[in-house]
């Protein structure tokens, strides 16, 4: 059995964005912090820190999880994702997603905070949505935003980001759109 | 808002945790899924000395029917429940409840014994183990012992486990032919406790209704095939039944009321499923 001694500090090896990393953590370190202060990932956002606001929301190894409810120590050896990996090619490329695309059109955010977890759940659910496990609709949409707190939109434009995504258009619709 | 200082021990095994949990004593406690636990710890209301992490335990990993059963290992999530093709089919109530709880990124991570040992009055998967007749299976240093949901089930967040014993397992009853189930609740928002949920199993010889955010733990109550104002009347005696308080969320006369039209609810929807 592993033990690690909570005053002391422990090496943390994961995969982030497909990149081998590691770094020290407390046993009582959160995966939140970890990914911030010691891997200078700052896209994960903090919110209200006990699961509820859903900002830190990551993949871990391809499952949505609050980062902020994960021990650092946990996610040894797994591959997280955060919203710096979601865009395609590498990261310094700043090529959008499809979805960050849809997101950008629709006015999905403002002040964006909430963005990086909507979108990391939102990538998992589309995957969901393209396995045939849930059905692509406002309904079920609203259903899986309702783990996360968005204070600026409404919502409204995110369901439709989303949405567009998941049931995309006609070719030329999405050419008038973005054009 | 971070966790107060503990050590932590990672199991590889059953053995080992139940190792731990022994050299440890009351100060050591069970991290699964984490999604009751770790907020707790964050807003220091558990300030364990050690937490076993069960979750890398791979003999906790099954998800099987065995002797009539659906059994669900300690480290089994709930979107892995969810997304077993044959739960419609196999335990009806728990894939109807099943969506319910919190949101698909709580779901990802929340184990189903996890949520059953936390015990809280008003979580769904305890009122789906009591209604369908299910029993836990708790492993110690003496041994293994199956207690029958209704007496696992002691009071708000109180259980039947020993400190130096393991949640190992829960057993859900396969539906069997002509039983019909149905889960209805009520939250302020989706994904929030619920303020009242109701489980019905209905089968030739009765109702059994299962009630949870009412009392200090689920309550199942057996009624005969009643239907129009007999039901009505039986439903109404059950909601006074439950003890009902005030709380900052809802009156107990609001409680009441919601036993009574989601019990209703819930009732005709077996009928209606039925034809």
């Amino acid at each position: 059995m592993k033990t690690y001694a909570a005053d002391g500090v422990h090496f943390v090896t994961l995969k982030l964005n497909g990149v081998p990393r590691t770094g020290l953590a407390e046993p009582r370190t959160l995966l939140t912090d970890f990914l911030r202060y010691e891997l200078g990932a700052t896209g994960t956002h903090v919110g209200c820190e006990h699961g509820v606001c859903g900002a830190c929301t990551v993949l871990i190894d391809g499952e949505p999880a609050r980062a902020c409810l994960t021990l650092a120590l946990q996610a040894e050896g797994r591959a997280v994702t955060t919203v710096e990996g979601l865009g395609r090619g590498a990261p310094a490329d700043g090529a959008l997603s499809v979805l960050q695309a849809a997101f950008r059109r629709h006015h999905a955010l403002q002040c964006g905070f909430c963005t990086a977890g909507i979108l990391n759940a939102a990538t998992a659910w589309l995957e969901r949505v393209a396995a045939g496990e849930v059905q692509a609709n406002e309904a079920a949409v609203r259903d899986m935003l309702s783990g996360h707190l968005c204070r600026c939109t409404g919502y409204t434009p995110i369901v439709a980001a989303i949405l567009e995504v998941a049931r995309p258009p006609s070719v030329t619709a999405v050419v008038g759109v973005s054009g | 808002m971070k966790p107060p200082r503990f050590d932590l021990l990672v199991a590889s095994s059953t053995d080992e945790a139940l190792e731990a949990l022994r050299t440890r004593g009351d100060g050591a406690t069970i991290l699964a899924g984490g999604q009751s636990l770790m907020p707790m710890l964050n807003m220091r209301l558990a300030r364990p000395a050690a937490l076993i992490d069960i979750t890398r335990c791979a003999d906790l990993r099954g998800l099987r029917v065995e002797r009539g059963d659906l059994v669900v290992g300690a480290a089994v999530t709930q979107m892995a429940v969810e997304r077993r093709a044959d739960l419609f089919r196999e335990v009806p109530l728990l894939a109807q409840a099943l969506p319910w709880i919190a949101h698909q990124q709580i779901r990802s991570r929340g184990t189903v014994c996890g949520s059953i040992a936390h015990a809280d009055p008003a979580a769904e998967l305890p009122l789906v183990l009591a209604t369908v007749g299910g029993r836990v299976t708790l492993r110690g240093p003496r041994g293994r012992r199956e207690v029958e949901a209704e007496q696992f089930f002691t009071g708000m967040l109180r259980t039947a486990r020993a400190a130096d014993e393991i949640v190992e397992d829960v057993r859900f009853p396969l539906a069997k032919a002509g039983e019909r189930f149905a889960f209805v609740e009520f939250a302020n928002r989706h994904g929030d406790f619920a303020l009242v949920a109701v489980a019905v199993r209905r089968d030739a010889q009765g109702l059994v209704i299962g009630i949870g955010g009412v009392a200090d733990r689920p309550v199942v109550s057996r009624l005969p095939l009643l239907e129009g104002s007999a039901l009505d009347e039986a439903l109404n005696e059950l909601a006074w039944s439950l003890g009902a308080g005030d709380d900052p969320h809802m009156s107990a006369p609001g409680r009441r009321h919601l036993v009574r039209r989601l019990g209703r609810q819930a009732v005709l929807a077996t009928v209606q499923e039925h034809q």
